[in-house]
């Protein structure tokens, strides 16, 4: 069964990100892949696992992004691809999901494409839906459990963990789904594994290949800032017992107004 | 004339999930801008209620479906109406409440209408006829302004960031019902199973949010039952210690959260979670209890109005960004600090 996981480099979730002179930075913070994107890399390892078949870890993005196809790699993805074109230098979720669909349809086949749910530098969490719907494929997103993925019957059934509850939804095959963060623990990558992705040549297609131009982008960003600075002054509270203290906290809770 | 701009109403079982309101309002003032009033879509079962609601907040306009087909929420024929409508009325606009079904129906209609999306805004103005959105990236380290240059313009409002309209029992109209566009036939997903979970409040929607972390676990002298191993007996104390966590939360009427430490260790459902890789929250008062404060557990809370913060260690980071902090053992604060504010509160 042909599965693919698709993974975005990101600055890590620890990096101070700032606007200096009109650019964002993120200093000597390293880039990382996606932590939404490990949970998707994982469940598709699962799947491939139990079922057989390969693991194709896709991303669009320029050449440093391969560290983060690397790591798919060495976790045990089967291969990696690079989309990479530099007519796609302006680009939204909707360009990038259609590039992606793109992908997909060439790579043919394709039964399952799992995605992160949310790119932790954009924090867009759309690019899964969007590119289902450019796919024409079902969408089964905030997934928490596969359980059953039947490629002879066509069908895959999943828990989805939503805002009152939880949904069984089955659907059928081809299909994209986004994953949270319930539905298993990464796996570090193997020291056997580092070693295989560090070899690893990793192919790139450009949109010529995929049959596409790039697709317009509709979504710009004219400006990015620093958010107003909050001025916090802390205030500690004490008192000469765990009493006084609680009552004194109290009071100034009670005139901030906010209860 | 059809209206230029409409917005999603996202329900579940006949209720209006409150930032749906929040982004009716938001279209209110897109459209005092762009001109034209409002149309709300309600989709699903027992939606006329809510579609008749939906006039007293501010509705110029009120379409619902309630068809056999999208008796269960799914993307596909969900969005296939939203997206007929929207573009036989050639609307300028399209608000979704930021909740998972309005990102993922937002994210799919500006597909099929060749648009653009913008989730999770928190701010919207107009200049000549362009709708211009402020949402948080990276986290919320940083601000964006974004446009999207095709029609309709599409966002989806964050929870709490615009003014939560008040009912106008003077206002009112008939909705007008409309069917759906896909037959079951057409579509490739089916709903087997459901089950809600018991209410309590939802955390992105409180007012206030007292917070667990790891610290939640840390009392010694507290004895967990005979025959439980090392880490039973770390859950047992965390019980305890959310118990106390909850009882505060109970007394204001808030909710329960959670920092990733403390739903890792098996304290807490993930649902409790506060963070980066957990919920977005940004209510009136957030009492963090036994947490450090990472950057990532800020990056769900820091927009809180007021934040408190309970821990032992003067140096942890939660209290930079705390109006009020308590050095001290959560264990001896909380249990004062309830019936105090229980008192007050009468
Ligand atoms: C990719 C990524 C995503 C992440 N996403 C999230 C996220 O969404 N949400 C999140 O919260 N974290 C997230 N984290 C984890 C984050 O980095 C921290 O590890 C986590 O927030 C720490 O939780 P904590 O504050 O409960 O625990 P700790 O950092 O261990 O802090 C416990 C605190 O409790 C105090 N304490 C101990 N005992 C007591 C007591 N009896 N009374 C009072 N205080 C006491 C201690 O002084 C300490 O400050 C993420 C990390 C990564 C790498
Ligand atoms: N450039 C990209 N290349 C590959 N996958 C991506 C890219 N951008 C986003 N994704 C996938 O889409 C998910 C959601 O991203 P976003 O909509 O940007 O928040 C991510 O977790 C990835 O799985």
């Amino acid at each position: 069964m042909k599965i693919v996981v698709c993974v975005k480099q990101v600055p890590d979730s620890a990096a101070k990100v700032v606007v200096e002179n009109g650019t964002v930075t993120w200093g000597d913070a390293p880039l990382v892949i996606n932590p939404w994107d490990e949970y998707a890399v994982e469940t598709a390892l699962l799947q491939k696992e139990a079922l057989g078949g390969e693991v194709t870890a896709i991303t669009l993005g320029g050449e440093g992004a391969k560290e983060a196809l690397k790591h798919a790699l060495a976790m045990g993805a089967s291969d990696a691809i690079l989309i990479s074109d530099p007519t796609m230098s302006e680009s939204d979720s909707q360009s990038v999901a259609r590039v992606l669909a793109a992908a997909i349809q060439k790579l043919g086949d394709v039964k399952v494409a799992f995605f992160g749910r949310q790119a932790i530098d954009g924090d867009m969490g759309v690019t899964a839906a969007q590119t289902a719907r450019a796919l024409g494929w079902p969408m089964l997103s905030l997934v928490s459990v596969i359980n059953s993925l039947d490629p002879a019957a066509g069908t895959i059934r999943v828990g989805r963990a939503t805002e009152e509850g939880r949904q069984v939804v089955e659907a059928k095959l081809p299909a994209v789904v986004s994953v949270g963060k319930d539905i298993a623990e990464p796996r570090y990558p193997s020291f056997m594994g580092i070693r295989k992705a560090s070899r690893a040549e990793i192919p790139t297609w450009s949109l010529a290949e995929l049959g596409i131009s790039a697709p317009s982008a509709v979504v710009k960003w004219p400006e990015v800032m620093n958010p107003p600075t909050r001025e916090v002054v802390t205030e500690l509270v004490s008192g000469g017992s765990p009493q006084e203290i609680a009552e004194n906290l109290a009071e100034k809770i009670l005139a901030e107004k906010v209860l | 004339m059809s209206n230029k701009v409409f917005v999603y109403i996202d329900q579940f079982k006949g209720a209006a999930l409150p930032v749906s309101w929040e982004s009716l309002s938001a279209a209110r003032s897109l459209a005092e801008n762009l001109g034209g009033g409002v149309t709300a879509l309600v989709i699903g079962p027992q939606s006329q209620g809510v579609a008749n609601e939906a006039f007293q907040y501010g509705a110029d306009e009120v379409l619902y479906a309630d068809d056999a087909t999208l008796a269960d929420y799914r993307p596909e024929p969900y969005t296939a109406l939203i997206s007929k409508l929207v573009k036989d009325a050639a609307a300028e606009a399209l608000l979704f409440p930021t909740t998972s079904r309005g990102r993922e129906l937002a994210a799919m209609s500006a597909v099929d209408l060749e648009s653009g999306v913008m989730p999770d805004v928190t701010a919207l103005s107009v200049e000549g006829g362009q709708v211009i959105a402020t949402r948080p990236v990276y986290a919320g380290k940083l601000l964006s302004r974004v446009v999207c240059s095709a029609k309709p313009q599409i966002a989806t409002t964050r929870t709490r960031a615009f003014p939560a309209p008040q009912p106008d029992a003077s206002r009112s109209g008939t909705p007008t019902k409309v069917d759906a566009v896909l037959a079951e036939a057409d579509i490739s997903s089916k709903v087997v199973e459901y089950t809600t979970s018991d209410g309590g409040v939802s955390l992105a929607d409180a007012a206030v949010i007292v917070s667990g972390g790891r610290g939640v676990s840390n009392n010694p002298a507290l004895t967990p039952p005979a025959g439980l191993d090392e880490k039973q007996a770390e859950v047992w104390r965390a019980q305890q210690g959310f118990k106390l966590v909850s009882d505060l939360a109970t007394v204001l009427g808030g909710a329960v959260g959670a920092s990733r430490a403390a739903v890792d260790a098996g304290y807490i459902p993930y649902e409790h979670q506060v963070g980066q890789t957990g919920k977005v929250v940004s209510p009136d008062l957030y009492i963090a209890c036994g947490i450090s404060g990472a950057i990532q557990h800020q990056a769900g809370m820091r927009t809180s109005k007021v934040i408190v913060a309970i821990n032992k260690d003067p140096e942890a980071p939660i209290f930079k960004m705390a109006r009020f902090g308590v050095v001290g053992d959560l264990y001896a604060i909380l249990p004062p600090f309830t019936e105090a504010l229980r008192k007050k509160l009468g």
